[in-house]
């Protein structure tokens, strides 16, 4: 389950921004996970929780926002929603390249 | 986890030695992005309360131990692979028939990576080459810092090859960059035709599919033209060569392959 590690990086990211921003308390969190990411969402909420615990992020409110994944047809060129990896394209029925929904990132944080 | 720097877990051992180590230099440390900026707002939890910018990739410190293992393998003339597979897929077998082939012609070094033992180092140098293994405890997967880590005792000579040996598992390694040229990816004919459409992210990542245990063939109904056409569905790019260790199948075009990529 590399959510942990994942979790883990986040409270670090988390951790530096509020020493840079004087910041002892972390309430909420913006992850952005895209939908092609590998990132379970639940785990990752369940490995934020225990990773946060007694830390200036404990209890912080976490909000993920997903990010839909999106390919572009090696045939047609064109660009279409994919809900998994190998999704083909709807008009082609050709396999696609990914151009979106992989991101991880720590996009937002509300702190005191 | 290391409480200094957060570099892997408390059960972490490199080489047979815990993993532990100064933190006061050659760490990596975060800057801060440029466009990183905080503004005040009203809100539930007082006037103090601040929304903060950060935009900041989840993997960024793992991609830039990544980045700096990538620089000394191109100071060094070290081309690295990342072998990754589910347990059990040949490829400590194939990655010794490998050496033993490519003896005389290439210096070879070896990471090997699993959750407890050293067995796969120990087979790896009885074939003649250096391996350090890493323990991850209960960690799935290696990350980018081990390697920096696993490289400090390993020492690869300049124009070497180094096989990495991921832990066995086909969904945690692929979101974590070593630093390596290609991620290259085994599965074996008894483990299913339909696992790369299983395990997509994997087999996405993977610049190259080795189709391991093809002397089996016969004993089993695995397809292995719908197998290459599922791999090529989530990775159109992707190569795949068959191979067996047991019979030598393939073993040339994959030698091949890594004479024309790695020199």
């Amino acid at each position: 389950m590399h959510e942990m590690s994942l979790a883990e990086s986040v409270l670090e990211i988390i951790e530096n921004s509020a020493a840079q921003h004087g910041s002892a308390k972390v309430h909420a969190v913006w992850l952005e996970i895209g939908q092609l990411a590998g990132v379970e969402v639940e785990a990752m909420r369940f490995c934020f929780d225990a990773v946060t615990r007694g830390s200036i992020a404990d209890g912080a409110r976490l909000e993920i926002i997903e990010t839909p994944g999106t390919g572009r047809c090696l045939n047609c060129g064109k660009t279409i929603h994919l809900i998994e990896r190998y999704d083909l394209c709807p008009e082609c029925d050709m396999p696609v390249e990914v151009i979106g929904g992989t991101e991880m990132r720590v996009k937002e944080l509300e702190m005191e | 986890m290391c409480t200094t720097c957060g570099c892997g877990s408390g059960e972490l051992k490199i080489g047979g030695k815990p993993h532990t180590h100064s933190h006061d230099q050659g760490e990596l440390r975060f800057r801060r992005p440029n466009h990183e900026h905080s503004h005040e707002h009203d809100h539930a939890h007082g006037e103090t309360s601040r929304r903060v910018q950060v935009e900041q990739d989840i993997l960024s410190k793992n991609n830039a131990y990544a980045q700096r293992n990538r620089q000394h393998f191109a100071a060094h003339g070290i081309f690295a692979l990342n072998l990754v597979s589910s347990p059990g897929s040949g490829k400590t077998t194939l990655l010794t028939r490998t050496i033993e082939l490519l003896q005389g012609e290439l210096p070879v070094a070896v990471i090997e990576g699993d959750q407890q033992t050293s067995f796969d180092a120990e087979r790896i140098r009885a074939t003649g080459v250096s391996a350090v293994q890493i323990n991850t405890g209960k960690g799935c997967h290696l990350d980018a810092h081990m390697i920096e880590h696993a490289l400090e005792d390993l020492k690869p000579d300049d124009h070497s090859l180094l096989f990495i040996e991921n832990v066995g598992n086909l969904v945690c390694p692929a979101s974590f960059d070593l630093g390596e040229a290609h991620k290259v990816v085994i599965l074996s004919v008894t483990e299913g035709e339909d696992k790369p459409l299983k395990y997509p992210d994997m087999f996405a990542a993977a610049g190259l599919m080795l189709l391991n245990k093809v002397d089996l063939l016969p004993y089993l109904s695995f397809d292995v033209q719908k197998c290459m056409a599922y791999a090529k569905r989530v990775n159109p790019r992707i190569r795949v060569i068959l191979t067996s260790a047991t019979s030598g199948e393939g073993m040339d075009e994959w030698l091949g392959w890594l004479r024309t990529h790695g020199t």
